[in-house]
């Protein structure tokens, strides 16, 4: 449909390395996020074996823990970020990385489809202001998120549209909350 | 316990956290804090989601040509894992503080300070620090400066600071130019997580005497 956005075409895949660990699927995720994760780790500063190792790692963790990705509060890109971050926060910096307590799902949490398109449209709308940025803007960004800067170098105004995707996930944790109390 | 906090984190201190940026002290802060959080964690999600940008318009790097088999080889040999994560245990911590004391509230092991104040210091990397901390109900804790930067997160009780009220959930960021005589609240005794990156500046002679050994 025209409403499709790639990430649709990732979650399909992902569902289906949950339901059926179906190595076709997880052949064609790890073609499109491999290759990103082990570049993200390079300008992050890891050597190309590490790099490498680590990119292994972080697509072995996401097939374990497919079970886990709710699309009605990540994109699977984000949802990779977040690991590949994790795993960078580990190998490169040597420290343990305190998480947030997880929201249990309720017994019966089935993500709702329209919510999950409007988190997909929302994601390609951020990654399309991401890329008309000035620039020096955009740099900026991407430096911060390889880990370029410190957090006192972070400037959090950083003229993207939070706003809208804020919300949505909102949204999704009241439902979640709704759900567990159920 | 959402609804009841009104001091958040601030943008820069979400965005360090999703960019992985923060020493390990103060991710712990802010982790407790959107373990109890919802609109932080939605914040939060919203900084993710601009790394999972980033991330998908990274100009692609070339895998090793065995790559795809390693890593199905590297699945095979990890157990499946179909753990979904448990209910929150009746406590006072948040789950990431339980991982770093080994427990709740009744595990940790209190060093007093002076001034009827006790704290516990918890393992991190060395760029910052942090500590639990147990003021009796009316006490204050020392008047003082900051050299870097310090967020406090109330875990039961409250605390006054000149007009302020943070009550469990609120998180007070108190930077360079702030100096501040925290009070905890009467009734119940207070109860916070507190991290900094620099010593404390006491304004107090015996306070700064002790400092080497307080390892505040
Ligand atoms: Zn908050
Ligand atoms: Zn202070």
């Amino acid at each position: 449909t025209e409403n499709e956005t790639p990430d649709a075409r990732w979650m399909q895949l992902v569902e289906r390395i949950r339901d059926t660990r179906d190595e076709a699927a997880f052949a064609e995720v790890f073609g499109h996020f491999a290759p990103r994760v082990k570049a993200f780790l390079m300008k992050s500063g890891a050597e190309a074996p590490l790099a490498e190792e680590c990119t292994q790692e972080v697509m072995a963790t996401l097939w374990h823990k497919a079970h886990l990705f709710d699309p009605e509060r990540a994109s699977v890109a984000t949802w990779v970020f977040t690991i590949a971050r994790n795993r960078r926060i580990d190998a490169l910096r040597r420290q343990k990385r305190p998480a947030p307590q997880d929201l249990p799902w309720g017994p019966e949490h089935t993500p709702d489809p329209v919510e999950v398109t409007a988190l997909q449209q929302e994601s390609a709308q951020l990654a399309k202001a991401l890329s008309v940025l000035p620039e020096t803007q955009r740099t900026l960004i991407e430096r911060a998120y390889f880990g370029d800067l410190s957090h006192s170098e972070i400037a959090a105004e950083t003229g993207l549209p939070l706003g809208t995707i804020k919300s949505r996930i909102r949204l999704a944790l009241n439902r979640l909350r709704h759900e567990m109390s159920k | 316990m959402t609804k009841t906090i009104k001091h958040h984190l601030t943008d820069a201190l979400l965005m360090g956290y999703a960019t992985g940026s923060l020493p390990e002290a103060f991710n712990l802060v802010v982790a407790s804090h959107i373990s109890l959080c919802d609109d932080c964690r939605a914040r939060l999600a919203g900084y993710e989601a601009v790394g999972g940008a980033v991330l998908d318009v990274t100009t692609p790097c070339e895998m090793d040509t065995d790559s795809l088999a390693k890593t199905l080889r590297l699945i095979g040999q990890t157990p499946q894992e179909q753990k979904i994560p448990a209910p929150p245990s009746p406590g006072l911590f948040p789950a990431p503080l339980r991982d770093y004391v080994g427990g709740d509230i009744d595990a940790v092991r209190w060093r007093p300070v002076g001034g009827r104040v006790r704290q516990a210091i918890l393992p991190t990397s060395r760029m910052a620090s942090v500590r639990l901390l147990h003021i009796p109900a009316g006490v204050a804790v020392p008047d003082h400066g900051h050299n870097g930067l310090e967020l406090t997160l109330v875990l039961q009780g409250a605390f006054e600071d000149g007009q302020d009220h943070f009550g469990p959930g609120d998180i007070e960021i108190a930077a360079e130019d702030l100096q501040h005589t925290p009070v905890a609240a009467p009734g119940r005794d207070c109860i916070c997580l507190a991290a900094t990156d620099a010593p404390l500046r006491f304004s107090g002679l015996l306070p700064r005497l002790a400092q080497p050994f307080l390892r505040i």
